[in-house]
């Protein structure tokens, strides 16, 4: 069937109206530089002292959890074949301090955040969180990659690990997952899909022996 | 005799290939799961994934960057024979890893587990996997490759035979839904799952039913095909689609393998393979002919046989 997803397309730096314009299950398409960083660039600035790179903080403001596919090429360049966002929730402890060092207002990557931290750490910020399609659209999103505009701390952390800034044009789709009030589409739709669950294991006995997950409790005999 | 230069151009082509275009079969069954869904936002995702195939293959990109753990199985005729012997082969399996992973390129994820090292070249300790399987009476080699994402949407758990087929449905239902939620296991995916033998073979085999069998293939046994259908629709009836949205598109094909097991428990496991579900097939003639598919036929009636011999032409006429 054909959609009738609200489409919209952003340049990045994004201002403020823009983010604050942003609503949950909109489709995005991206123009301008995003930059990458996930644990090791994380622990490598707010760990171990590194700066951020001079022009990051002018060029952009959304940070994708991402590792592309990338080699090197005979140019001297990089050739970018595909792009797709790891899993976001990971990162959950280093995302206060780091929005507050990289002054960053979009948070691209796969999954969403921790449940509290949309109100908790996002909200407060003006942080909104974009989600990649599928994940993912790979080869779509390489295809909007233009350029490497710069890539940092390559020898140290290797490919996965580094932080790319990459010249993005018409860059998508994403989906809007959170606003910057913390409303969270995963969380709407989690929630609805919650409800019929219980439904689902009606009628199916339990087995014979329980495990941990079941119950958190360690004390417990899981028989 | 095969030479090994033939092996390996073979081995390259396909991890090349298995990262670029989506299997027909996977393709068909994720288009025929857009005509059923009814969930706006899961039917957007879906098409996108579409978009997103045609895309890669024009481009020749990978179809998605987290390019997944390159790994190979190799079915080796009884009379098939090659030059450079087996280590020669391993060696020629790293080498066209490696040379893909720039030449893709894929992306370098193997790291050292604790040191978190890595050689940029998806090749380490243990890495890539090959396992080896044989088929009587045939002088060619097969080599598959498999490059499935390694985070979430895969379990094990012992359970006994008392706990039954509702067990395994409950099991099935925890690991779809845990694994599931914001689609983190990447669905709509093949899901295999393992019945049986000893812990390490039962992922082994659960793994093999959702990385090696194609959208559409039923196991032979019809009760077990039977189960497959319906651990298929009980996935599908979660209400989830792709991204955790609300939706019916979760399991676009269900596989079962059984081993033989030990005679109290009935260890299972679960696997989804990936939504840019990666394989591709290589089949080396005696000639050196190359043949390229993307269906495995890896469990062939000698795989699942279930007694000491196996009665061969070759077998029979000695």
């Amino acid at each position: 069937m054909a959609h009738t997803l609200k489409q919209v397309s952003l340049n990045i730096p994004a201002s403020p109206e823009d983010i604050a314009a942003l609503e949950i299950g909109s489709i995005v398409y991206l123009n301008g530089v995003v930059y990458t960083a996930r644990e090791g660039v994380y622990d490598l600035v707010m760990n171990k002292g590194r700066v951020l790179p001079n022009d990051l903080k002018e060029l952009s403001n959304v940070n994708f959890h991402c590792s592309p596919a990338a080699a090197p090429n005979e140019d001297g360049g990089y050739i970018i074949g595909g792009v797709t966002a790891t899993a976001s929730f990971r990162f959950s402890k280093q995302m206060p301090d780091w929005l507050d060092l990289s002054e960053s207002k979009i948070i691209i990557g796969k999954g969403g955040m921790r449940r509290e931290d949309y109100k908790n750490v996002l909200a407060p910020r003006k942080v909104v969180y974009l989600s990649t399609v599928g994940y993912g659209t790979g080869a779509l999103l390489g295809r909007g990659v233009k350029n490497v505009h710069a890539v940092h701390w390559l020898d140290e952390l290797g490919i996965a690990q580094a932080l790319w800034m990459f010249k993005v044009e018409n860059f998508g789709p994403f989906i809007v997952d959170s606003d910057i009030k913390g409303n969270s589409l995963f969380v709407n739709q989690g929630e609805i899909v919650n409800q019929n669950i219980d439904k689902l294991y009606e009628g199916l006995k339990q087995p014979a022996l329980h495990r941990y997950g079941e119950t958190d409790d360690r004390k417990d005999e899981l028989m | 005799m095969i030479p090994i230069e033939t092996l390996e151009e073979a081995a390259y082509e396909i991890t090349k290939k298995a990262a670029i275009d989506i299997p027909e079969d996977y393709y068909t069954g994720i288009r025929g799961m857009i005509d059923l869904e009814k969930g706006e936002l899961s039917s957007f995702v879906l098409q996108a994934m579409c978009d997103n195939w045609e895309a890669a293959s024009a481009d020749r990109r990978p179809m998605c960057a987290d390019t997944g753990l390159p790994r190979y199985y190799v079915k080796m005729g009884d009379n098939a024979t090659f030059s450079g012997g087996f280590t020669g082969l391993e060696r020629a399996l790293r080498s066209a890893t490696a040379r893909a992973t720039h030449d893709v390129p894929l992306r370098p994820n193997r790291v050292h587990p604790l040191w978190r090292t890595e050689h940029n070249n998806n090749v380490g300790i243990n890495a890539p996997e090959i396992e080896w399987s044989f088929e009587p009476d045939v002088d060619w080699i097969d080599i598959t490759t498999v490059q499935k994402g390694g985070l979430f949407g895969t379990d094990y758990r012992m359970l006994f035979p008392g706990d039954g087929i509702d067990g395994i449905k409950r099991f099935f239902l925890d690991t779809l839904i845990a694994f599931g939620k914001r689609g983190l296991a990447c669905q709509p995916a093949i899901v295999g799952v393992g019945v049986g033998g000893s812990k390490d073979t039962c992922m082994q085999l659960g793994k093999q039913a959702a990385c090696l069998r194609t959208v559409g293939n039923r196991n032979p046994d019809p009760k077990i095909a039977e189960l497959e259908l319906e651990l298929k629709d009980l996935g599908n009836s979660i209400g989830m689609g792709p991204m955790g949205f609300v939706g019916s598109s979760m399991v676009v094909d269900c596989h079962i393998e059984a081993g033989f097991t030990h005679t109290g428990g009935m260890p299972v496991s679960i696997h989804t393979f990936c939504l840019s579900s990666r394989r591709a097939v290589a089949r080396i003639h005696k000639d050196g002919e190359i043949e390229y598919r993307t269906n495995p036929e890896w469990f062939t009636p000698y795989m699942r046989r279930e007694s000491v011999d196996w009665p061969t032409p070759l077998s029979k006429s000695a």
